[in-house]
């Protein structure tokens, strides 16, 4: 894009638009029987979206229910596997996310994509920055980009200076560049994914005001949020999807938060896997006012044998970070832990083990798996800090064995232990790293998304398992993202938002409208 | 030959497929590495009669000078292969071993020299010299460890920093004087075959601690995934310290070994011999990223730079020619790496 496209001559061009050829195309974008499939997962599933020309389209739904998914095919980083996606009225061939940004479509993702090193105004013209010089002679023109920043900064009303460098920006700033990023490429189409999750409220108000600007030059907006206020405050359609389909387009006078929130969520539990009864005994583990500075604060509950507690909450409610704190790798700044009714400090997770606790990470790939060594050795490596070692020589065959009886309890699909971890499939991956668990022989048994992107007999074998221990006195707590699950599983549902409990429900009362109004804040 | 194993695997899958994995797990990953080994000996020995007319490798006493010259680097080797099994790596090695062999012949001098360093300190008894230098090689790895550890300074940037400070504590040490005149009973750690000896003791030493111990499960946990490895309970920055500082000692036994043999203690000894410690472990098949390495593998390592040292001065080629070629074989190394890596994920 030359300089002179971005900086002005396009808004005239945008007028134009708005005037003459809104009536020709009602739509400014379109998406229609889009499917894209994942191994293992459908993600979407022939849906459809319509974006009209100076407005913003609020888009709404659970975690995993493919609005990202489709946003990125949008934002052409992915390709449909069939579908069509349709900027006025013309079809959008792309194979890469250039394509997108040269054909108008602009995208502020959630992950910040800052160079922290280079200043604001690098960061925003990068790839784009204006020249002067001949031939191989040919550099930045500092003075120029600066001054197209300060051009671009006056238009949006941000008061930052573009030589400054990011790194010494706040988040919100941070932000806040992103935004003004994003905004500069003058595109048709601007897809703001959580934009405000940074943004105190009157960096929020400040968006508003550029997003009431953009649309009155006709550009289309996709939001994505959780947060209910917003999409209110702001946008004039709202499209729900749920399990990777479409469900529905509002307008959004026309709609109110219960009839979101039940279309957000409103299908039929036929997937439940029927809890057996078990019988729950003494308390074992009581948090009173646990807090982690600036993470969650003030989260109380108990745990009993033979109970499984689910945890809710939408992405960033604080219940991984409960977790990692419950396990010592992020210790609590304040509030007690009580196990036995006896007080204990958690500052390490050999400590928690030494305590009975035992954690399955969110994501095996990342604090999981130890990818490039066996099966085996993934199974044992927690048992080894307390047994199986003498005079520090490790019990090789007697761990052998023991690993491979629960390789065959678990049903964990390899030809052999010595098999590389990561050639297993991820639910057998997921099951090798509960075995090690199972190993330390733990009473507290701490599972964050122990089904995420596991194929459905593997989620089922879980299932299975988490009861069977639950039946045999192990405390469970479980986090998840889906509600059949929660749902199916759970004794008790425990639901945060934004680092706060919200509410505990009982099995018998709980049903997805109601975690999901908790989880809403 | 893996051709084969493996059309036989397309034609009959099941249990020739089987077969063939049982098969190929039970060859040691070292195989190939040694096959590369009698590879770049057998192609010596040919250049040898084309250039010289003479045999390169059946000659006894240079076989025995080939062992003998690497067995240093690969002291060095067995601790670099640990710390780079870790997911770190450690280019104090040479540095460290100059320190230690100046401040074990410190304590190995004879009364005979009217100038000792320590004139109270002569006609020590061998063991003085020898734990002085390896204990000094322990407290710089220990350095190295804990500020890794501690401070979350890439190993990259604590390691050359020790590189530079132990090189200048070598000369400082004396001013730059050598320390010579050393005792019988010192020098005779680096007579004869003994240097040779103590090598291979330390690595089927770790070579047994690696696989055996849960230090060697801990280190090849940490390397394939330091977040995992907290989670399961290691205390990640102990065993680091500990890794770091086993590779100072070892750096400090070479030291011991080095001043030994050339009977004096110089500071501008083991000038890069960190960086063949390290060829001889990637070429040995040690993965830098980490998790992935083996001692059996940098021996044979050890043993090929030997052998292309020896080679290359058999043949007469500039010495210069010899580091060009190192660097490429490195390079190879390395790809390989990779590409085996590349390979096992796609299986």
């Amino acid at each position: 894009m030359s300089t002179a496209h971005s900086l002005g001559l396009h808004e005239s061009f945008n007028e134009t638009q708005a005037a003459g050829v809104l009536a020709e195309v009602p739509y400014l974008l379109e998406v229609e029987g889009v499917r894209k499939e994942f191994p293992g997962v459908l993600a979407l599933d022939n849906v459809q979206l319509r974006i009209r020309p100076g407005t913003v389209h609020a888009l709404m739904g659970e975690n995993g229910a493919g609005k990202s998914t489709l946003m990125k095919i949008i934002a052409g980083v992915y390709t449909p596997d069939t579908g069509e996606v349709r900027l006025k009225g013309q079809p959008l061939k792309m194979s890469g996310p250039l394509d997108a940004l040269n054909a108008g479509i602009a995208m502020i993702h959630q992950e910040l994509n800052l160079m922290p090193f280079m200043t604001i105004a690098e960061n925003i013209w990068i790839r784009r920055e204006p020249m002067k010089g001949v031939g191989f002679m040919n550099f930045v023109d500092h003075r120029e980009m600066r001054r197209m920043t300060e051009h671009l900064f006056r238009r949006l009303n941000i008061d930052l200076d573009p030589e400054d460098e990011v790194r010494n920006l706040t988040v919100a700033n941070r932000q806040i560049v992103e935004i003004a990023k994003a905004v500069s490429f003058d595109s048709d189409v601007l897809i703001m994914d959580e934009p405000t999750s940074a943004l105190t409220d009157r960096e929020v108000d400040h968006l508003f005001a550029i997003i009431a600007d953009l649309k009155a030059h006709g550009v289309g907006i996709v939001y994505i949020t959780h947060k209910m206020d917003e999409v209110f405050a702001i946008s004039d359609d709202v499209s729900i999807f749920r399990d990777g389909k479409y469900i529905a387009t509002h307008n959004a006078k026309d709609i109110d938060r219960d009839t979101l929130i039940h279309e957000m969520v409103g299908r039929e539990l036929t997937d439940l896997f029927p809890k057996e009864t078990v019988p729950i005994g003494e308390e074992l583990l009581s948090v009173e006012n646990l807090s982690l500075e600036g993470v969650f604060s003030d989260v109380s509950f108990e745990l009993r044998k033979g109970e499984i507690l689910g945890i809710a909450g939408l992405v960033g409610a604080g219940r991984t970070n409960v977790a990692e704190t419950l396990f010592g790798v992020t210790p609590a700044t304040s509030g007690e832990i009580r196990i036995d009714g006896k007080p204990i400090v958690i500052d390490s997770p050999h400590t928690a083990m030494h305590a009975g606790l035992a954690l399955l990470t969110e994501d095996r790939k990342d604090t999981g798996c130890f990818l490039v060594l066996s099966v085996l050795e993934n199974m044992e490596m927690a048992v080894l800090r307390d047994r199986y070692v003498t005079a520090g020589f490790v019990a090789q065959s007697s761990l052998n064995a023991e690993c491979e009886k629960l390789k065959d309890l678990l049903r964990v699909k390899t030809p052999n232990l010595d098999e590389r971890i990561e050639n297993l499939s991820g639910g057998n991956q997921q099951k090798a790293l509960i075995a090690r668990w199972l190993l330390t022989k733990p009473r507290i048994l701490i599972l964050d998304e122990p089904t995420r992107g596991i194929d459905v007999g593997a989620k089922s074998e879980i299932h299975r398992l988490i009861s069977k221990l639950a039946g045999e006195g192990l405390a469970v707590i479980m986090i998840s993202s889906e509600m059949p699950e929660i749902l199916g599983m759970s004794d008790r549902i425990l639901v945060m938002h934004d680092g706060h409990i919200t509410g505990i429900l009982d099995r018998s009362e709980a049903d997805q409208v109601k975690i999901m109004q908790l989880a809403s804040g | 030959m893996s051709n084969s194993v493996q059309t036989q695997a397309q034609q009959a899958p099941g249990t020739i497929a089987v077969a063939e994995r049982k098969w190929g797990r039970k060859l040691p990953v070292e195989a190939s590495i040694f096959f590369i080994l009698i590879g770049i000996a057998v192609l010596f020995e040919l250049a040898g009669w084309i250039v010289k007319g003479d045999t390169f490798l059946f000659n006894y006493q240079r076989l025995i000078i080939i062992i003998l010259q690497v067995s240093v680097i690969g002291l060095l080797a067995i601790g670099v292969t640990q710390v780079i099994i870790t997911g770190g790596i450690d280019l104090s090695s040479g540095s460290v071993l100059a320190l230690s062999a100046m401040v074990a012949a410190s304590f190995a001098q004879t009364s005979d020299y009217a100038r000792a360093v320590y004139p109270a300190l002569t006609d020590m008894p061998m063991i003085v010299p020898l734990l002085a230098g390896v204990i000094v090689g322990g407290l710089a790895g220990l350095v190295n460890g804990s500020l890794i550890a501690f401070t979350g300074i890439p190993p990259f940037i604590a390691t050359l920093g020790m590189m530079v400070a132990a090189r200048g504590l070598a000369r400082a040490y004396t001013g730059g004087q050598p320390i010579s005149l050393l005792s019988e009973q010192f020098t005779a750690i680096g007579s004869g075959y003994t240097p040779v000896i103590i090598f291979l003791v330390a690595a089927v030493i770790f070579h047994i601690a690696l696989r055996y111990t849960r230090y060697g499960k801990f280190t090849y946990a940490i390397g394939a995934n330091p977040q995992a490895a907290r989670v399961s309970g290691i205390n990640v920055g102990r065993h680091l310290i500990y890794v770091y500082t086993i590779a100072g000692l070892l750096a400090g036994l070479g030291g011991v070994v080095t001043a030994a043999r050339a009977q004096s203690g110089q500071a501008g000894m083991g000038v890069m011999y960190e960086l063949d410690a390290i060829a001889a472990t990637v070429i040995g098949g040690t993965s830098l990223a980490g998790g992935i390495g083996r001692i059996g593998g940098t021996v044979i390592g050890i043993i090929i730079i030997g052998v292309m040292t020896s080679g290359f001065t058999f043949l007469g080629v500039d010495a210069y020619y010899q580091d060009i070629v190192k660097g490429i074989i490195i390079v190879a190394a390395v790809s390989a790496d990779m590409y085996r890596a590349r390979k096992r994920r796609k299986a």
